[in-house]
This record gives structure tokens, C-alpha cells and sequence, in this order.
């Protein structure tokens, strides 16, 4: 079973479109867009120790054939 | 994606990634001290802190402030006055043995309200020192940047090629699956993949505005000739002045051209940011973005007279805005923590790469593929 590319890059592609959005709001203004910037790149932060840590093991891998 | 293009892509990624993970490494660690400066200044007491003042102090008078440090060393000359966006109530007088000199300064930090002498903080020694020369040049100066920066490059070429790469890797993964039963190998190379992708932005970013910022000293020796050039240029065959006029005139003179701004740094005349005729007075925003920006405005140091000013062409202004965006500090305190942290995922990520790249070579290439789940099979 592959995925095609839509569904391989989703992900990434949304963690970066945050991360993007929180680095540029922060330099825009201070208070609201300052947490903005906390919030987008410490999600990032946190998706990848939540699946680094504890997360998804690779359940989905399909068996290679031998 | 072929059989081809997938070789070659693996060929830029490990290429890219060998000749500069040592730098790359040296950079993160480095770098990590160097986002929480002010902190540990702050704690370690390295920082001049300004002495609590009434609301509603007047400031004193900048010819005051500039004799207070002129009176600790009258053998040397004043080259500039600036501050801190965020610290308003100090001035830091920059004196060197001549105009000119870019090395050998001396820094005396004075009150903004008092005008008294509080302190001469050493920039070149310490700790925090030492990590600020490796990470901006290697203690090389303008070719260690320059080289820094090529890393730099590489770095990004590391990640566009790695971006490239997930694809193949990942299709028959979900997102953020992590092989723990398989080989050692098999679960590294997970990992790099999950924190390689959740990393890229900001990744591009801090590497973009990183070797930006190793043009810097061209970027304002180019403005020097370029713009500086053209604002003096109506005295250029004028004699210097034999006496300067009264900076605190100039600096008003500068501030009533520019209201909404506040004076952030001035360069005395002769100095290498000025002309012999002029005190250069760069006014800065008061909100985020424009804070870290500045327009130049050249006060006659005689009359006290505006003669020019413009704005900072777009050149700098890149320069200027890609500065935050590499230190990561504009956002608080918790923007520093997060910058650390996905600083430290950075070091993962590097590290992996490397013990992938030493690990492959110790397997047979028909159980590489098939672990790494690279089968020709479906893979056009």
C-alpha cells in the first residue's frame, strides 16, 4: 500500500505552514501575535517529541515482501 | 520517482550534508548559549542594568552623557552612541584611539537621565564571547564568515534534498510512524525523517537569515558607497569642521525630522558611518518590525541643520529583518524556548544523519532497500 504524494506531505506541509505563519506573526506585532508564534512552532515542537517519545509504532508499514 | 532521480537526490543529500554537519553542529551548540544572551547577562551580572528612575525623569542632555565617557578616557575619541530597543535608559559611548579604527574600542555605558558612568562592560572576553566568535566566524573574521555562510548554503541544499527524499521514505509510513522493532538503523532513520520534517521551516529560515547575515559587513560596506556616498556628497570638498557643534541639538534636530521615530545610534563625524561634516543620527521605529529597522538622517555638525535623509534601501532593510528571525528574539522569553528546543531537535537531526550515513555503509544494499522500504516495485 503506497500513499500518494498529497497524503505523504500533508502533514509536514501543514507543521510548516504554521511554523511560517508564528515566525512572521511575532515580528508583526507583540502581545496576541507574540503567542501565536509560542503556540504554531511549539506545536511543531511537540508533534515531533510526541511521536519521537511515545507515539505511532510504525503500525502501518506494510510487511516488505521477502 | 526513478530509480534514477532517486540516486541523484541521495547524492546531493549526503554530500551536502557530510561537508557541513561539523559546522552545522558547532553552530547549533554554540547557538544555544547565544539565544538566552540577555537572560544570562542578566544573571551572571555581565548586563548593565539601568538604576530605577521617577516617571516622568528628564533625559539628560546627550553632550553630558558623551563628556561622561569622554572624562574616563580623554586620550581616546567618541565614534558612536547608540542603545538598545528595549533599554532606552542607557547610552553606550563607543571610544577608539582614532575615528577610523574598527578594532581596540573601548564601551562605556551611561545613564540616560543622570548622565553618569555606570559601567565599562568588556565585549571580548568570556564565555558568551568565545561562543559568539565561533559561531559568527570562527574567530576568523570576514572569510571565516563567508565560509560559514557557504555552510550555510549547503545546509539548505541538505534540506530541499531531504524534503525530496521523504517522499520515497515515507510512502508506505504514516506520518510519524517510528520502526522500533526493526534495526537500530531502521528506527534512526525514522526519526531523522519525523524530526527532519517537523523542523523544515524553521529550519529554512534561521539557515536563510543565518547566511544572510554572514553578508552583512559587505551589505553596509556597500551601502557606505552606495548611499552614504550620495547623502554627503554636496561637502565632500569642503574643509572638516575645526569644532563640532552640540549633539544634543543634532539629535533633536534629527528626532523633530523623524517624530513617530527615536534616536538608536549616532556616528560621530569622520567615522566610517558618517561624513567629517555630519553627525549620522539612525532613528528607529517604536513597534516590533520597525524597531530593528533605522532611517539615516545626517545632521550638520556645525549648524544643527538636517541635510539629508532617506530611507534604508532594501538591501539592508533584508539584512535588518532577517536579524529576529535568526536569533529568535522577538517574542518573549517562551519564543527563546522554543527556539532552543527546536534548536536541540536541529542537533538530532544532524547527529542521525550522520550515524545513518556510517550505518549504511555496513549493509548490504538489497537489505537496505528493502528495509528502508525502497523496493523497485511500485516505485515509478
Amino acid at each position: 500500500m503506497s500513499r500518494g504524494l498529497g497524503a505523504v506531505y500533508r502533514v509536514p506541509a501543514l507543521i510548516a505552514a504554521a511554523s511560517l505563519t508564528g515566525l512572521l506573526s511575532a515580528l508583526v506585532a507583540d502581545g496576541v501575535w507574540d503567542a501565536l508564534a509560542w503556540l504554531t512552532l511549539g506545536s511543531a515542537v511537540a508533534v515531533g517529541a510526541w511521536f519521537a517519545l511515545t507515539g505511532r509504532r510504525g503500525q502501518n508499514a506494510q510487511e516488505p515482501a521477502p | 520517482m526513478t530509480q534514477r532521480s532517486l540516486k541523484a537526490w541521495s547524492w546531493v543529500h549526503k554530500w551536502a550534508s557530510l561537508v557541513s554537519t561539523v559546522f552545522m553542529l558547532l553552530l547549533c551548540l554554540t547557538g544555544l548559549p547565544l539565544i538566552f544572551h540577555h537572560e544570562i547577562g542578566h544573571l551572571t551580572g555581565s548586563e548593565v542594568e539601568a538604576p530605577p528612575q521617577l516617571a516622568g525623569t528628564p533625559m539628560a542632555s546627550m553632550d553630558a552623557v558623551v563628556g561622561a565617557a569622554q572624562a574616563l578616557h580623554p586620550e581616546r575619541v567618541v565614534q558612536y552612541v547608540s542603545r538598545d530597543p528595549d533599554e532606552t535608559a542607557l547610552w553606550a559611548v563607543s571610544l577608539n584611539a582614532n575615528l577610523t579604527a574598527a578594532e581596540g574600542g573601548k564601551t562605556v555605558v551611561v545613564d540616560a537621565h543622570t548622565a553618569k558612568a555606570l559601567a565599562e562592560p568588556k565585549y571580548d572576553e568570556g564565555f558568551m564571547h568565545v561562543m559568539l566568535q565561533l559561531h559568527v566566524d570562527l574567530f576568523a573574521g570576514l572569510p571565516g564568515k563567508l565560509f560559514l555562510g557557504l555552510m550555510g548554503i549547503l545546509l539548505l541544499v541538505a534540506i530541499v534534498s531531504g524534503v525530496v527524499l521523504y517522499a520515497p521514505f515515507m510512502r508506505k509510513l504514516d506520518f510519524g510512524a517510528v520502526r522500533r522493532d526493526r534495526s537500530t538503523r531502521v528506527k534512526w532513520l525514522d526519526l531523522h525523517n519525523l524530526l527532519g520534517a517537523v523542523t523544515i521551516a524553521w529550519l529554512l529560515v534561521v539557515g536563510a537569515t543565518g547566511v544572510i547575515n554572514t553578508w552583512a559587513d559587505l551589505v553596509i560596506k556597500f551601502w557606505q558607497f552606495d548611499q552614504m556616498a550620495q547623502m554627503t556628497a554636496p561637502y565632500k570638498d569642503l574643509p572638516p569642521p575645526a569644532r563640532l557643534g552640540s549633539l544634543e541639538k543634532a539629535v533633536q534636530a534629527a528626532a523633530a525630522r523623524e517624530p513617530q521615530m527615536r534616536p538608536g545610534l549616532v556616528a560621530f563625524p569622520g567615522t566610517p558611518f558618517s561624513s567629517p561634516h555630519h553627525y549620522a543620527v539612525f532613528m528607529r521605529g517604536t513597534e516590533p518590525l520597525s524597531a530593528r529597522l533605522f532611517k539615516p538622517v545626517l545632521v550638520d555638525a556645525q549648524t544643527a541643520k538636517v541635510s539629508d535623509s532617506r530611507d534604508l534601501p532594501w538591501y539592508v532593510t533584508a539584512l535588518l529583518v532577517s536579524q529576529p528571525l535568526h536569533f529568535g528574539d522577538y517574542g518573549g522569553l517562551p519564543l527563546k524556548i522554543v527556539w532552543a528546543l527546536l534548536d536541540i531537535i536541529t542537533i538530532v537531526v544532524l547527529g542521525s544523519g550522520l550515524y545513518l550515513w556510517w550505518a549504511r555503509r555496513r549493509v548490504a544494499a538489497d537489505v537496505l532497500s528493502r528495509e528502508d522500504g525502497l523496493l523497485a516495485e511500485g516505485s515509478a
